[in-house]
């Protein structure tokens, strides 16, 4: 029976980002996946792009993946955020010597380079595809079996599965959700004029428009990507009309400000909703990413989370390796859990608390979000602290985090 | 090993019994040792610490202790006992209570580590063929304050020291704070089981001092491990509830 330090059940963004880190500090996983990394790494399997925040940026680099990603990502110079195409909205622009306030990567990408630097990693066993049929954890440890038969084990098993992780609801661990009634309906685009490097929300009565900069495929053509949030009923006719069609309404939500717009990706779409486990940890159980928390992707926030909890795990599980505990230790499950929900919470009720914000339709709404805006606009530090939360800076630090090795 | 071995001369018979009845229940972290368990990351970080300045480790490797022999005195179920196998050292545990020994074997088969554990005194230890003298690093960490004769039993872990190596004690002080703190309070509310201390048994640092220097030792370093109610345990130039002693032979 094969043996690690940690089992880690889901090989997503966050999974893999963890056992990678793990490996760099010599504690052994075994990583359990079902999806065949030939059809998850294929185009057009996860046609999203992910806003990584400096800091998640800083512990790809720490970890060593950043090397794989080197020049592929595109630096968000500053935020826009309007309502609708009115004047007067607000930007988020970073003093000259504080660096951008993100990095927009593929999805494509950020896999690709996770899965490069596992397969190095002397201490990581891929089991991928690999289907989980049953794991068992006890006082003394943990076991996995697999479908084919095999059997793991380990001292903790860390779930990351994403939002529907089977491991959280068999641990009973509660969970409180809502679904938004919204689809976000994701496309890339190539345009007339450069993007500047700014990533623009617009709110519309209907639901937020994101345009993310990307840097140029290899036709060298101006590029971004389109996250476009309209209600769950409409999304199924928008997504049904011809490619000309479609950027011809993305053209008209721009207002025309990037120029002639054309589809370069197969588009796609995500019911949006908002949920959060009760707890994250239990007996030799910890969860990280979306089985522990999703978030309405407005603020580009939820893979930032979850290589938040990545970087939060690992400073715990090494730092307590180095003092001789077991990995399934209850008082390293317990500050983990301690660290995370602050943060979690602070985080996933900000975003929901923008979203109802913009998502409320109605004369009184929009008068409450152009003072809103206006506001926030004026105060200096709630600013300050918008850009922090962009950023990833705000709460307390894990050490990736903040570039430093463990 | 069974109930019959005999007791050795600095063991309180009382005091070995009292542990007996909590073995089974020594690894649940919510359990009567909880206490033990939350302030196990505070000193074993302690002696990480201590490790690495007596052995110029640099604190990120995962086995500094490997390739020397451990010794520890009244290892429980080995919640000490444990973490230091898993630093790499090949480790002895000793302790009074048969249950505890019992329980400890247990664990550590369940957690895949070699442990030698025995039920005995440090006398015994001592009388033993070829112990005296071998153990690089021995520690006794809360034990001291249960012993009958401390001035035996700190002669007695001087001698199963190796020559350069090191050794790590722990014990509450004798002060209002502590009697607050450890009795007042935690057996009060029933953090930690009712009779597990006799505060008039405590030594203060520098009797635990004298003791040592007696048993030819030489106090490297004090250090005070602080319980607040909310924040738990933590490291702290405040002795007064309960410290750390490092020393070495000489
Ligand atoms: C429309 C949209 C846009 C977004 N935009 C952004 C953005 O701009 N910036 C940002 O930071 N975040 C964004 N997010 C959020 C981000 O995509 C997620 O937070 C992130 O992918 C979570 O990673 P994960 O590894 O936890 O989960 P996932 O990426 O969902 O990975 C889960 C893995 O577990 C595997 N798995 C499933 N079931 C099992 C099982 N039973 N056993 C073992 N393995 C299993 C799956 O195959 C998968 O590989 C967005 C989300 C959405 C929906």
């Amino acid at each position: 029976m094969e043996r690690a330090d940690v089992i880690i059940l889901g090989g997503g963004l966050v999974g893999l980002t963890l056992a990678i880190a793990l490996d760099q500090y010599g504690l052994s996983s075994i990583v359990i996946d079902p999806a065949d990394p030939s059809a998850t790494l294929a185009r057009g399997f996860d046609g999203r792009a992910s806003a990584v925040s400096i800091t998640s940026w800083r512990m790809l680099e720490t970890i060593g993946v950043g090397a794989h990603l080197e020049g592929k990502g595109c630096p968000i110079g500053s935020i826009r955020v309007n309502e609708g195409l009115a004047p007067g909205g607000l930007s988020f622009e970073p003093d000259a010597d504080e660096g951008p306030l993100g990095i927009m990567f593929e999805n494509r990408q950020l896999r690709e380079a996770l899965r490069q630097s596992v397969l190095a990693a002397p201490n990581v066993t891929l089991m991928m595809p690999a289907r989980p049929a049953h794991s068992e954890r006890t006082a003394g440890g943990v076991e996995v079996r697999l479908q084919d038969g095999r059997t793991v084990s380990g001292a903790l098993l860390i779930g990351a599965e994403g939002r529907q992780s089977p491991t959280r609801d068999a641990a009973g661990i509660r969970l409180a959700r809502w679904s938004y009634d919204h689809t976000a309906m994701i496309s890339t685009v190539n345009h007339a004029h450069p993007h500047g490097n700014i990533a623009y929300e617009i709110f519309y009565p209907a639901g937020p428009f994101a345009i993310l900069p990307l840097l140029p495929a290899e036709d060298g053509l101006n590029r971004s990507a389109i996250v476009w949030t309209v209600k769950g009923s409409e999304a199924p006719a928008m997504l049904g009309l011809p490619e000309r069609a479609y950027a011809a309404e993305i053209e008209k939500r721009m207002g025309g400000f990037l120029g002639q717009v054309t589809l370069c990706s197969p588009r796609s779409s995500y019911p949006l909703g908002f949920h959060h486990a009760a707890k994250i940890t239990a007996e030799r159980l910890a969860l990280v990413g979306d089985a522990a928390h999703g978030i309405h992707p407005i603020a580009g926030q939820g893979l930032n989370l979850g290589f938040r909890d990545a970087a939060a795990l690992v400073e715990v599980l090494v730092e307590g390796a180095r003092i001789g505990l077991d990995a399934g230790d209850a008082q390293l499950l317990a500050r983990y859990e301690r660290w995370r929900s602050l943060d979690t919470m602070m985080v996933a009720a900000s975003t929901d608390g923008l979203t109802r914000l913009f998502g409320i339709p109605g004369r009184t709404a929009s008068l409450v979000r152009r003072i809103g805006l206006g506001a926030v606009a004026r105060i200096a530090p709630l600013k300050q602290r918008f850009m922090d939360e962009a950023r990833g800076q705000s709460g307390e630090l894990p050490r990736l985090l903040r570039g430093v090795a463990v | 090993m069974n109930a019959s071995t005999p007791i050795p001369a600095t063991i309180d018979p009382a005091e070995a019994a009292h542990f007996g009845k909590l073995a089974q229940d020594w690894w649940n972290p919510r359990g009567s040792s909880a206490m033990l368990h939350r302030l196990n990351p505070a000193r074993l970080s302690y002696l990480r610490e201590q490790i690495d300045a007596h052995w110029q480790g640099d604190g990120t490797t995962l086995k500094p202790l490997s390739g020397k022999r451990a010794l520890d005195v009244g290892c429980g179920a080995g919640l000490l006992s444990e973490p230091l196998a898993r630093l790499g050292a090949r480790v002895t545990g000793l302790d009074a209570a048969w249950e505890n020994v019992a329980a400890a074997r247990l664990h550590a088969e369940g957690q895949r580590l070699s442990i030698d554990y025995r039920c005995g005194g440090i006398e015994d230890l001592a009388a033993a063929d070829g112990e005296a003298g071998s153990y690089d690093l021995v520690t006794s960490m809360e034990v001291i304050e249960h012993v009958a004769d401390p001035a035996a039993f700190v002669a007695g872990l001087a001698a199963a020291l190796a020559p350069g190596g090191l050794m790590i004690v722990s014990t509450p002080n004798r002060t209002a704070r502590s009697r607050l703190a450890l009795i007042t309070l935690g057996e009060g509310l029933g953090m930690i089981p009712r009779k597990t201390h006799d505060w008039s048994k405590f030594l203060t640092p520098d009797e635990l001092t004298g003791l040592m220097a007696a048993a030819g030792l030489r106090v490297l370093d004090r250090r005070g491990l602080d319980f607040m109610p909310t924040r738990g345990f933590r490291l702290s130039a405040d002795c007064s509830v309960d410290y750390f002693l490092t020393a070495v032979a000489g």
